[in-house]
Formats: structure tokens, sequence, C-alpha cells
């Protein structure tokens, strides 16, 4: 299908300049290493610049050393730091990878239309790009209302863009890391207790006897500091339950692995309740001073007996039992890790809120072991003008949906942008700024429609992810090591800021988000909202009013702050009022009841995959993080594929071999664009495959990324919708084999 | 003195943080590495177990690749470690093959090239990159002679292995079990 706009693989820049400044670098090395007998440098030979990492979302603060050439030879974790105690995990390591990965975007691009029709991108100056983007939004802002101009934003520099769009009129924003992440804990955890867990979450894993992770895989997702915790969880004997079918690392860690069959998780957690309260092992006081609705939680889980979840879930009875008493021996220092990516089923927000309700029956809640009570700072606002009022915004796509989402949906925000979806209010542009959507989101049929409807993309990154394909302008952006931004402020333990500046001056023509923004800003006649002329100011004037300044900071990267909301966990038998509709931690959701959910969870039967078919389970590698690192030069050298996991029942069946390639096809034909090589393994179940996210790239560009592994998020177009809070769950897919290349079969098919 | 490494294979999640900060402190080029990690999995489903191991040069007590080196770029210095020349080492190789562990490779730049220990930043009194950066504290440094060095700490009460005890080479990376 023919559309306005046609994806452009930045490889196709038709233009001599950027061809030759490709070639520059010459073939041999990565840049890094282009004095290759330099040995080792002595640490007081660099320049350490306070910086906190931004290859994830963990923020660890660093320290990035530069040369007296003015390289940055490596970055170390901050001592002082409380998300990494001065330890990267192998991303933070590697991130100066981010910097010196020669395939970056390196300069402003716009999209061009040749007399024949095909489209390229061009070069250009940041004074045209800059002027077309402002023009866009003016034109968008008279023709349709600045609410018609949406953002989809991820991380730090997505904040700049946030504001910048708020200054201009619109609250049309939406990131993945809500509905295709987090958000169903969000919503389960604030029902339940009238509180968010935070990121990093408030978990007690230093301290706990008793870790639960459900299908929670730290270690292969290097969430930093809880990795170091679950260590030391482990130097302290404490009792690791996993639960997941696939024998990860976590499960290889634990004291207790049960190989669960997937999407019955909620039968496993229901079954544990039921013990905890007819074996009478849940904290009675607790309950009682600070719980609403045990009795009609005993009612419910009446039937819900280990040995009716082992005919669900594969676990044993005695399993079942076992481990529920291994939790309520170690109660209160019992941590039933939230999860992270819980968007799995389309129950997901019901799946957290058992996790929450266990956690209350075990008393583990603002006890010490189990969640602690996080204290942030909170950073002063540098003075602008109020944000005008919007007349829409992404609450408005809802409609009666999702009523207790509590930020937008990216989903939404595509639908929204289809004309033929009908949607009251219409999205007519994007800004797309540090998310590369195609590779982040499921369904990938609908991100290309929207794509193809809105009049205008503009896309800001560092990389020429496979996203730039689709703008209409492409802003390069400078990496973290070359850029101030926010001050992180993060809920820990201990209140703390991090300062990020910049160690290099940005390479080729990047220019930092903030800057960006700022310089839309002006142009749109915004300038109270960006009076600064550098964002260091923002950050003194900021830091000042924190006690601190950024002289000071420079010298520390991190500051703690005594705390102020007191002490870390509550009293024994301490008065505490919860901020729900009872004031009490709600095992029965007066809410969830008000809106016509479940007030209780229930266990829901999900489907399964047809004969030939294996549900696609994918995950995180410790050395990436999503579709972002793929192709940096450190990182890929660790991993640069994913393979997928069969196991070897499976492998016999259908004659696969370790390393061959296959292609994958899902359950509605979709087949994967690149084949991917067979991992042989017991560690997952037979029923199942794994994949790794984030791996198969499709622009050219990227040269070490291109085509290196599949794309799970290809497999995902079958979309789960959780009707609390709109998750978009992600496992009812199943994919089969395909051993023979489909390239013809595929124009077949599309046709 | 004698240096040696302590892995404690019941916290190391194989995350490759040892291998790019090795990388990175030792400017080794990218598509080589003086460190790795061995996943091993025994069992059938589900009655399974994986051990995760950070390895390296096992800095041998008895080093063949030091006794088989025409050059004597191959050496030992004090404290056990292993070392190579760079100028000295015309790049045949024998070394390589003569070690069971795998420890050695060829460097573009023509010499052999392997893990020091870090030896530039042990004798400020430093660990070596892999040790610090480890976010698990899964790797034990220093000297087996002084009981309260952190590797005779970690050696102390626990069970340990070490690789290919067969080959007679006394390595020096013992691997808590």
């Amino acid at each position: 299908m023919k559309t306005r706009r046609d994806f452009i693989k930045i490889s196709t820049v038709g233009v001599g300049a950027a061809a030759i400044s490709y070639k520059a670098l010459g073939s041999k090395g990565f840049g890094l290493f282009e004095s290759k007998l330099e040995g080792p440098v002595s640490d007081e030979d660099l320049t350490p610049y306070p910086t906190y990492c931004e290859v994830c979302f963990w923020k660890c603060a660093a320290w990035a050393y530069v040369d007296k050439k003015g390289r940055i030879r490596k970055v170390l974790g901050n001592k002082n730091d409380p998300h990494c105690n001065g330890r990267l995990c192998p991303r933070g390591t590697g991130g100066v990878g981010m910097t010196y990965d020669e395939d970056r975007l390196k300069t402003p691009l716009i999209r061009e239309t040749r007399n024949d029709g095909t489209q390229y991108f061009r070069e250009a100056s940041w004074d045209e790009a800059l002027n077309k983007v402002a023009d866009k939004m003016k034109e968008v802002k008279e023709k349709h209302g600045p609410e018609a101009f949406g953002l989809f934003n991820h991380g730090t520099p997505g904040g700049q863009f946030h504001h910048l769009l708020r200054a201009y009129g619109s609250e049309s924003n939406a990131e993945p890391a809500f509905a295709n992440c987090r958000g169903p804990r969000m919503s389960a955890y604030f029902s339940t207790f009238g509180a968010y867990v935070g990121s990093p979450e408030s978990t007690d894993i230093r301290d706990t006897k008793c870790l639960v992770l459900i299908g929670s895989h730290i270690g292969e997702n290097m969430h930093n500091s809880q990795v170091q915790e679950m260590s030391e969880a482990i130097d302290n004997g404490a009792t690791i339950i996993t639960v997941d079918p696939r024998f990860s690392t976590a499960a290889a860690h634990s004291s207790f692995w049960l190989p669960i069959k997937p999407a019955t998780d909620i039968a496993l957690i229901m079954a544990w309740i039921h013990v905890l309260i007819y074996e009478e092992l849940f904290d009675k006081d607790f309950v009682e001073r600070y719980t609403f609705g045990f009795d009609q939680l005993k009612e419910h889980v009446k039937n819900m007996t280990p040995e009716w979840a082992y005919g669900i879930t594969d676990i044993e009875p005695e399993q079942i039992r076992r481990t529920a008493k291994e939790m309520a021996g170690a109660a209160p220092a019992v941590v039933i890790h939230p999860g992270r990516h819980l968007v799995w089923y389309g129950d997901d927000t019901q799946r957290a809120r058992a996790m929450a309700i266990l956690s209350a029956l075990l008393g583990a809640w603002g006890k010490r072991g189990s969640l602690y009570f996080a204290e942030g700072i909170k950073i002063p606002e540098y003075p602008q003008p109020h944000y005008p009022e919007t007349k829409w915004g992404w609450r408005d796509w809802n409609g009666d949906k999702y009523p207790l989402a509590t930020m937008g949906i990216t989903t939404e925000l595509l639908k929204a942008s289809i004309p033929r979806l009908n949607y009251e209010h219409q999205v007519k542009a994007w800004l797309i700024a540090g998310t590369n959507l195609p590779l982040a989101m499921p369904d990938k049929p609908l991100f290309k429609e929207a794509a193809a409807a809105v009049e205008f993309i503009a896309v800001m990154d560092t990389m020429p992810m496979e996203v730039t394909g689709y703008a209409d302008v492409v802003f390069p952006e400078a990496t973290y090591l070359e850029r101030y931004d926010v001050i992180r402020s993060a809920a820990n333990r201990e209140p703390n800021i991090a300062l990020r500046m910049p160690a290099i001056e940005p390479k080729y023509d990047s220019k930092p988000g903030w800057w960006i923004a700022k310089q839309l800003g002006e142009r749109l006649g915004l300038h109270d909202y960006f009076n600064y002329d550098d964002y260091a100011e923002v950050i003194d004037w900021q830091l000042k009013k924190l006690g601190t300044s950024l002289e000071e900071m420079k010298k520390i990267g991190v500051k703690k702050f005594p705390r102020k909301s007191g002490p870390l966990y509550m009293g024994e038998g301490e008065d505490f009022e919860f901020n729900t509709n009872t004031g009490k931690i709600e095992l029965y959701s007066v809410d969830f009841a008000d809106h016509g959910f479940d007030p209780i969870p229930k266990y829901t039967k999900h489907p399964e995959p047809p004969a030939n078919f294996y549900r696609l389970i994918y995950g995180r590698a410790p050395m990436h993080t999503f579709s972002r690192t793929i192709n940096n030069p450190n990182l890929s050298d660790l991993m640069s594929e994913n393979s997928v996991w069969v196991n070897p029942k499976v492998a016999d069946l259908w004659g696969l071999k370790k390393g061959q390639e296959v292609w994958l096809k899902n359950q509605d034909g979709a087949i994967t664009t690149f084949p991917v090589k067979i991992r042989v393994t017991e560690r997952i179940r037979w029923d199942s495959v794994y994949m790794v996210h984030g791996f198969g790239h499709a622009n050219k560009k990227l040269s070490r990324a291109f085509g290196r592994g599949a794309a799970d998020t290809e497999m995902i177009t079958n979309v789960m919708v959780d009707p609390i809070m709109g998750g978009t769950g992600m496992r009812g897919n199943f994919i089969t084999f395909l051993k023979e290349d489909p390239a013809l079969n595929r124009k077949e098919a599309k046709a | 003195m004698r240096y040696a490494m302590a892995i404690d294979t019941k916290k190391c999640v194989g995350c490759g943080d040892c291998v790019v900060a090795c990388q990175t402190e030792n400017n080794v080029p990218h598509g080589y590495c003086r460190d790795w990690i061995v996943e091993r999995v025994d069992g059938t489903y589900p009655s399974l177990s994986l051990e995760f191991r950070s390895e390296r040069c096992n800095h041998c007590d008895n080093s063949p690749c030091v006794r088989c080196c025409p050059t004597g770029a191959s050496h030992i210095v004090d404290g056990g470690v292993v070392l190579v020349t760079p100028h000295k080492c015309i790049g045949c190789g024998a070394c390589i093959e003569s070690c069971p562990y795998d420890a050695r490779y060829p460097h573009p730049e023509g010499h052999v090239d392997k893990c020091t220990f870090c030896i530039h930043r042990v004798e400020k009194g430093q660990n070596p990159a892999c040790v610090d950066v480890c976010p698990t504290n899964c790797l034990h440094f220093g000297d087996l002679d002084d009981p309260n060095s952190a590797v005779s700490l970690a050696l102390k009460d626990r069970k340990w292995k070490v690789l290919a005890p067969e080959a007679g080479t006394k390595p020096q990376l013992y691997f808590l079990t």
C-alpha cells in the first residue's frame, strides 16, 4: 500500500554529504579504540563528570571519565547513589557506546519527495528543521486546536517535550511505560493501598526474609539496586520463591521455583491466599487493624484450594502449601514483588491486585523487609506562567473505558489519530521523543495505519531507529553524556538528587533535548516558559532552592537529604490512614466495585495455543534495554542477536537444531521480517517459546543491529486489553516455526 | 603474596558487566574479551540447575603458557600474576594452544592478550575493574596469604571448585558453589 508518507529507512539518504560522513570513519574498528596500543589510563589522568545513566529508566548516578584528548574512557557508578551504590550494570558500563556509536543521527533531516514520487531524507540546518516543526505546530493549532498535536514520550528527554506541549496547549500525550508496561500495578496498588510502589520500587529486598517473584526476572532485567539487593538477600539466607514457566536466572537462584503453566498466575495467588486464610497463617492483627473486606475475601477464596489450583497451574498442592508457609514464616519481612512489565493477559490489574492482597495478608506493607515508605525530593518549579487550559486531552480518548487509567494510553493515542475510528477528539500530528514505537508497541499494523494517517510526525532520537523512518522531520539528540537534563529525583530510603551534566560537547550536529524544546518554544512565542539561555541556569536555580548549587553538585553528583516524612517503616500497632475510599487497605476494592469490576480478583481461563503453536513469552537480557541498545558497539559485543528458546521435546518434534534459523509465524498469520536462531534448552516449557525483546531491527543504517534476530513485537498482533486501565496484554500470542524462507509466500499473504 | 579470585556462582546472574568493564578499562578491542560468561544448564524440565561463571585467565601456579612461550613474553610477576609483554610477543600462538581455559586471544595488533588481574589497578591498592563493577558483588579478589583479604574471607566458609583440575595447572580462580 502506498501512503502519503512512505517509510524511509535512513540508509537511503540520497545525499552525498551524508554518505561521505558515514564512510569517513572507515571500516575498521568502532571509533572507541582508534589508538590501538593505548593501554589502561590511570584514573588520576581522567576527569570525572557527574551524570545519571539513560540507558534504562533506573537512572543510576555515575561519573563519566574523560581523558586528556577529550574522550570518555569509562563510566563508573557513583558510590553515594542508592540506585547503583557505585556499581553500574553492563548497560551503564557500556553506556559510553551510545555516544561513540558511529551510526548515530548526525544532523537534522527533512523528508523530501522526488519528481518520481519517491521519498528521501535531506540533511537540513537546525533552523530549517525547527522552523518546519514550529510552523506545523502553529498550523495545527489554528486548524484543529493545540490539543490535536500529540506526544509519545519516554525517559528524560521526553519530559522536555511534555513541557513544550503543555505550554503550547496540549495534554495529548502517552508513554509506553504506562499501558504497555507497569500501568496495571499502578492502578492495582493504588486501589489497594492508596499508594504507588514507585520507580525504583520501594521493595525492601535487602532486609527481606522471603522474596516472591511472580514472572519478574530480576537478574535478566538489570534493575540495578534490586539485582544488588537480591544478591544481598541470597547472602542473608532469604527464601526466594520464583514463579515462572521459564527457568529464569532468578529461578536458578531461588529456593523454590514453581514452573507454572503460563496464564494461570491468578489461580496460584488465590490458592496461596486460601492457604493463608484457612490455615490461619495470615497476620491477624494487621488484617484487623488496617484492612477492609476480609470476610468477603475469605468467602471468595473458600473453594480456591491448592487442589483446585493444581489442575489449573500444574503446581503441586504440596508446593503451594509449602511456599505459602514459607511466606507466613517470614512475614512481615516478605516482598511480593509488584512486577514491572505486567501487561500479559488483559486481567493484569487483577493479578497485581491479588499480589497486593497477598502482601496485605502477610502484613508485608510498611514493615522492614517488605515495602518501605520511600521519600523523594520535590524539585522546585522554575518560574514560568501557568500552562494554558486544554479543551481535551488523553483522558477524553478513553471515554467511559479504562476508568482507572492514570496516564495516557499509547494505543488510544494511535486510535485517536485514525479518522475512520471516529474518535470525538482526533489527533493530527505527533512528536515522538525517546521511544522507538514500532518495536516497543504491540499491534504494528495499528501503528502503521496511525502513522500514515497523521499529517505530520517529528521524531527526536539519538539513533536512526525504525521510528525515524516515519518522520517528516528528524532531530538528532545529543546523548545523555553530552547534555544537561532535569535533576533526577526518585523516592528512595533516603531522599536524594542526582545531577547530569555534559562530559563532552555533543558530537556531530546533535543537540540536547532541552535545547530543541526551547528552540521550538521560542518560535511558538512561548519564551516565558523557556526563560533561560542554558538549562544549567534552571538547574542551578533549583539546586540553590534546595540548599545546594550546581557548583557543589558538579563535585559530588549525588546529594542525600534527611527524611522529613517520618520513619521508613510503620510503628508497631501504629494508627495509619490509607489513602483509599475506606481509609483501610482494601482487600475488597470499593473503587473496583463502583466501576463494575470484580472487587476481589478472579481467575479467568485464557486461550491456549492451538496445535503446533506455542505461547510466545518474551523478556529482557541483562545487557540490553529494549531496542535502544542493540546497536551499541559495547553491548552488541555481549549479545548481538536474540534466539528463540525451545524445549528439546519441541525441537525433536520439529527436527529443529541448535543455531538453525527459522521464521516465526503467529496465529494471525504475521511472519517475522527476519529469521531467528533456535536455542534448544530445558529452561523453557514445552508449550511455550521465549525470546529476548528488542531485536530484529529493520534499518540498515544500524550496522550492528540490522537483521540480527527477530522482533517479538511483530508476533504480538493479538492484544488483550485490560478494561480497568487500558493495559495492552501481549502474552496471548502463539507462534509456529517456518523452516523455509517465507519471502515468496509472504507476498501472497499480503495480497 | 598470592593473588587470586573467588567467583560466587550462587549470586552471579551472568549479566556480562565484568566483560564490558574489562573492555573499557583495558581498551580491549570490540569483538574480543579477556573475561567471559559461561552458562551451564543441567537436568531436564522442571528438575534443573543453572550455573553462571565469570571466567578469565586462571593465573595458574603451574602455567603452561609461560613454560611454552619461546620469547619470554609470557611471564609471571609478584603475586603470581601471569602477564604478556606485547613487544616481546611474536604472536606464535603456542600459549593459546597450551591454555586449558582458552583464556588467551590474538590481539589484532599482532600480540597475544589476556587478563592481567588489572595489575595496574592492583598495584595502587584497587580491585580489578570487573570486581569493582559487579552488581551482585560476586567477585572477590585479593591475596591468599592475607587471611583478611576479600578472597580469603570469601573462601573461608564456602565450598569451592576450580576448573580443569586434571590439567595440573594449579589455577587461582575459585568458584564458590
